[in-house]
Order: C-alpha cells, then structure tokens, then sequence
C-alpha cells in the first residue's frame, strides 16, 4: 500500500499496537529543557527511576535565561533553580546538557537541528509544543507534556494514537519580501487555530521544496498554531548538506549510510491523506496578526476586521475580546498601527537566515525614535557566525539591541516583556493575550516586517522597501552548508 | 498516579469562550514553579487578577454560585497552545475534575488524561445546550465514565465517546510507566538491538564552526 513519509517512519518505531490504536513508539531522542522537566526528574527519583537511554536525552537551558551578558549571574530566584535543578537532574542521569555557559546553548528547537541532533526519519519529542519544528528535517517531532516526558525517560517510548494525515500543498512563487512566515500566518489565517487538530501536516509542493531548510522549519514551527500534532516535510539534498559536518550527525561510513536511508523517505505517489489543501502562494502579501491567537490575521494592505463581520456568536464575542485587548478599532488600516517595540527571535524566526533577512531592511537605516527593538539570536551558534560576518553591526548601528540567545519575549520568562499596553512587532509564534508580558500586545510578523516596523514606528509593506544588498554577507554565512 | 475515576458528580460552569489557549489557563510566570499543587490560585490568573494582584469583577469560576463547580463547559479548541501540563494541574488543583468541551488541543487532551482530569468531547450543539442550562449555577451532572454518560439534574442522559485506553487508565487508576515496563520492555530492548549505529549521537570531539 502506498505510504506518506510519516507513515513510514511511524510503522518503523513501532514496538507494540493495541486493538484500540494506541501505539508504543521508541523514541530516537528526547530534547528537554528547564521549565517541562523538573517534575518528571521528581517523579523518576520518587519512584526509584533511572533515565533509560541518557545517550538519546539531551537538556538545554533555554525558556528563562536572561539575554543580557553572560557574565552575571541569573538574578530571577525561581528562574535560577530551575535551571540549578535542570543541572542537578541532567548529572544525576548522565545526559548532556549545553547550560547557561555553553558555546552551543540555544533555543531547544533551533540547536537540535543545528547541531545534527535532529536527523531525517528519526521520532523525536520535547516538552514543548514547538517540536513540531524538527520536522523540517524530515524528523517525525512530537511536543509533549511532562507525564510523557517521564515516561519517555523511563522506558524510551511514548503511547500515541495514531495521528490523521493532512497534505498542505504550497505552490506559487513567493513575491519579494514574502517569507515562509506569512505563508504559514496565511494557511492558519485560513484552516483557523483548531483546523489541523489530530493530524500530521505534510508540506508538499513546488514551494516547500525550494524554501530552505530554515524557512521549512519555520513552516514547521507554526503548524501546532493550527493545532497540528505535527508536521513534516521530506528530507532532500538540503537538509544532507544541512547537517553534513554537524557535531552530532554521522561522518564517515555512517554518514553514507545514513544518506541512503534518508534518501528513501519519500512519500509514495499515490499515497492517500485524509485531507488536502493547495494554496497559491504567489497571491500571498506580508500578513500581520492583528487579534489575540495566531488566525487573526491578515495581510499588510488590509484593515482590523469589525465584530459584525462574523456570523458565529462566539466568534463574535472572540472578536470583540481581541480588539479590546488590543486596543484597535474595527477598520484601522494595519498600515495606521503604530509599535513600541520590534522583537526579532523566537525558535520561530531567529535563525541566521531569518537575521539576515531583517539586516536587508535594517541596513544604513535608524531605528524609529522611540521604539525599542532587539535581536536575539536562535543559539550561540548564530550568534558566533552573525558575529564573523559582520550582521550584528548592521543592527548596533541602527539602534538595535544585540542579545545573547534563548526564548526571551516569545514566553517573557526572562526580563524580556512587554511593558503592559505596549505594542509590539515581533517574529515569534503566539500573540495570545499577556503573553509577551502582561498587557502586552503581540502581533505576529516575518523578520523582514518587524525590521521595517522598526524603522517606520509603525507597520508598513516590506515589499514597498528597497532591501540592501547583502550578497558578501550571504556567501559568507553559508546558509546551506554550516558546517563545511 | 492519579486516582481512580468511576463517577464525578458536581456543579457545571459555563465559560463562554473558543479557542482558550494555555497561556490563559495558567501564564508563563507560573510555570518556574516545580511543582504540581498549589498551582490552583493561579488558574486564569490574568482574567481574575489586576497587575496589582487584585481581584477581577466578573470571573465566573469567581462568582459565589459558581466557587463549588467541578465541571467546567467550555467551547471549541479548549486548551490549545502551549503543552505545559501545569494547565492540567492549575485546573485539578482549582478543584475542576472534568471539563466538556466540543473539541481539544492535542497536547491538552493527553496531559490531562495522565493527570486523571476527564475530558468529554460532545457535538458542538450539545455544548452550547449545556453551557446555556448551566448559567443559572444550578446545573448538577453526573458523569458515569464506565458507562461513558452525563447524567442532567433534570434526569436526561447523554451518551460520550471516550477512548478506550483512556478510559481504562482513568477507571482504574493506572500508572502508564508501570505497564509500559511490565508489558513491553522485552519488545522495546529487541527494538533498540536492531537500532542502526548512525543513529546513536557521537559527538565529534573537535569541530570548526
């Protein structure tokens, strides 16, 4: 029978199936960090249990670590044991950690790629619901609670219902300016928050395979907006080059061994999904969140829809709590909406890809009098190769802060928020109410549109700017080959 | 492990709201906390709590003749968003024990089925029924999980579909790791002997960026 590449490697970590399908899958790796973990390390010790494969388990700080210099030590006394008690636990058990000081600390989801944690056809799971990032990779990810967790510990597996399978064809040519962030604020915009629940999303199509490994995770990243248990997207000569010469991933004999294998995972032509989309992506524009979860959006030349637009009452009353929350009139231009505050990070768009498409626009430019905009990078890693190829200036120059790595204003864990009734622009993943602070107001952007509201003071069309010309800086951040 | 779940019996609330996201049920702030109780004075804190600390008018799980609910009606898409399970155990340690809804975050559904909190999907019509009845504060259910139905004070029952393996696990009380490790640890060491060697990480030790 033919089979989608999810199929495939879920049939292949199969150990056991009971008659009401639930399946006990083996888990390739397990990526956990400070703030899911705590209670499942205490309950392991409770009763007496020991992690199973610590050689599979890999732990990072990185919800609560503040981004300002390393050099001083984390002042936030529930912050700091938690990430005493990651150390404590990750000791305990024998599994690597990359802690606060770590050259290769990073966001969970942009480190396990970068550093060939995540490889092609693997089942991974983390705490967190942005796991779904790994599947850019061809990774089947899962984003788990902390019960799982505790038994992916123990036993090295998970039970899981077997997920539905959707397929979201992306065809078109993205214009200028676009990224695959507004692609993805666009399908959700369009399926809505609840529109892939209970499925594996497959990108597919003429788009997804020219998008980089880098936009694909960003595709990835977002599909658990639309509720997806995951997604997933065929592993090419992209993510090989990706990971070729990464830390972690395989060299030598392995490596080709592990390419053939790779190689393999495809999805069969005639494979069937339980639901299918298409969407032209040439007609999409920059897209702009205007409401309080990731739907509410719309695109850079529209306006804040009015609560009457909608039939269901409540969405309706949705509507109006989203627009009293974010203190906007039904009919503003997006274009009319004035920032406080640029936030470019996030394991959504903080890769080094993402940076350099923000230095497009910021360069030679100054940051808005009166705005406050900040740059953390996905990892040291990213920080280190902006750094060598001279990115970070192009930011300090135009009045940008340069953090150092981690979750920071995606979660506001850290001392990165939003002051309440600020505004801001920024390329992380969920614009739910307090979320970036409270009374903090989140709308969802790409790299290149938070760096253009930077500059303006207020939303405006990237397309409409002329983006510098960054060519040397681009040969020499080796995008596609990190590690060559 | 929780405990044993046959019959829940107790007060609905109503909360008029689709897609309530985790980041409501129990905000970021919260979660440095590591443990599991107590978490309840914090459950939907920002839509009960002013920035400095006092109370929020009109709350429903606030209002005196909802304080006793243990049964929450909530709309579609309940639980979204973030997996912290400290959304589970905030709502459990409020004093809630099943919440009925149209449809669930995935993550959500999972966590609370390890934590012993019952989540009932029911059509969405039968959803906004309930949450209308229960308005007044004076709707009592009984949900029979062995025989998967909600009983009205009024003496109507509904019938729901419950996932077998959840609602063995719950009806007895189950530890999963325990019969994950009685049942299948020879099959799971079998699995891990034939695991391909360029799947097992080897750090490289010298590596130029």
């Amino acid at each position: 029978m033919a089979k989608t590449i999810f199929e495939k490697i879920w049939e292949g970590h199969v150990i056991a199936e009971r008659e009401d399908g639930q399946a006990l899958l083996y888990i390739d790796r397990h990526l956990t960090h400070e703030v899911t973990s705590p209670v499942a390390f205490e309950e392991l010790r409770e009763k007496s249990r020991k992690v199973r494969r610590p050689d599979l388990t890999f732990a990072v700080m990185d919800h609560n670590v503040p981004t300002t210099d390393r050099s001083h030590p984390v002042t936030d006394e529930l912050s700091a044991a938690q990430m005493r008690a990651l150390a404590r636990n990750a000791a305990e058990h024998g599994i690597t950690l990359f802690d606060y000081h770590s050259p290769w600390q990073g966001i969970v989801h942009v480190i396990g790629p970068e550093l060939g944690l995540t490889l092609p056809g693997i089942t991974l799971v983390c705490g967190d619901s942005h796991t779904s990032t790994h599947g850019a990779l061809g990774a089947l990810a899962f984003g788990i609670g902390t019960s799982e967790g505790e038994h992916v510990f123990a036993t090295q597996t998970i039970w899981l219902k077997r997920p539905k399978k959707m397929e979201i064809r992306l065809e078109g040519n993205l214009q200028r300016g676009v990224s695959a962030k507004d692609v993805i604020l666009y399908v959700i915009k369009h399926l809505g928050t609840g529109g892939m629940i209970g499925h594996v999303v497959e990108f597919t199509g003429e788009l997804t395979r020219r998008l980089s490994v880098e936009s694909r995770m960003t595709l990835c990243n977002m599909s658990i907006e639309g509720g997806a248990r995951t997604a997933i997207i065929e592993p090419d000569e992209k993510v090989f080059r990706y990971l070729r010469g990464a830390p972690y991933a395989p060299d030598g004999e392995e490596w080709e061994e592990a390419v053939k294998y790779w190689s393999s995972l495809k999805t069969d032509s005639s494979a069937e999904y339980d639901a299918r989309y298409v969407f032209d992506a040439s007609r999409i524009e920059p897209q702009v969140s205007w409401g309080i979860n990731p739907a509410m959006t719309t695109g850079i030349t529209g306006e804040v829809p009015s609560p009457e637009d909608y039939d269901d009452r409540a969405q309706r009353l949705l509507v109006e709590r989203a627009l009293s929350y974010m203190g906007l009139r039904p009919g503003t231009k997006i274009t009319e909406i004035p920032i406080d505050v640029v936030f470019i990070g996030s394991c959504t768009n903080a890769r080094l890809s993402d940076l350099i498409d923000a230095a497009r626009i910021v360069k030679g430019r100054r940051v808005k009098q009166g705005v406050r905009a900040m740059v953390v990078p996905g990892s040291m890693l990213i920080k280190r190769r902006a750094e060598r190829i001279g990115l970070h200036r192009i930011f300090i120059e135009a009045g940008f802060e340069w953090r150092y790595p981690g979750c920071s204003m995606c979660i506001a864990m850290n001392p990165d928020r939003l002051r309440p009734g600020e505004r801001c622009a920024s390329t992380s993943n969920r614009n739910f109410e307090n979320r970036q602070g409270p009374g903090g107001r989140t709308h969802l952007v790409s790299p290149a549109m938070a760096a253009a509201a930077a500059i303006e003071g207020r939303f405006i069309d990237v397309r409409e700017i002329e983006p510098a010309d960054l060519c040397e800086i681009e040969h020499n951040a080796r995008l596609e080959e990190p590690w060559r | 492990m929780p405990e044993p779940i046959r019959v829940i019996h107790g007060k609905a609330a109503p909360l008029e709201a689709d897609d309530v996201d985790t980041d409501q049920i129990i905000p970021a702030e919260f979660l440095k906390i590591i443990e599991k109780k107590g978490l309840g004075k914090y459950l939907f804190y920002r839509w009960r709590y002013n920035e400095d600390g006092s109370k929020k008018p009109g709350f429903i799980l606030d209002e005196p003749e909802f304080r006793d609910a243990s049964i929450l009606i909530a709309g579609k898409n309940f639980g979204i968003g973030s997996s912290r399970e400290n959304a589970v155990w905030a709502l459990m340690d409020f004093g809630i024990k099943s919440v009925i809804a149209s449809s669930f975050g995935d993550i959500f559904y999972v966590n609370a089925s390890k934590n012993g909190l019952l989540c009932i999907r029911l059509p969405q019509e039968k959803v906004r029924n309930l949450r209308e009845l229960a308005r007044g504060g004076r709707l009592y259910l009984t949900i029979d999980l062995s025989e998967q139905t909600i009983t009205i004070s009024t003496g109507e029952s509904i019938r729901f579909e419950i996932e077998q393996h959840i609602k063995e696990r719950l009806v007895k009380g189950l530890d999963d790791i325990s019969i994950t490790l009685s049942l299948y640890d020879d099959e799971i060491k079998k699995f891990e002997e034939k695991m391909p060697s360029f799947l097992i990480p080897k750090p490289k030790r010298f590596i130029i960026e």
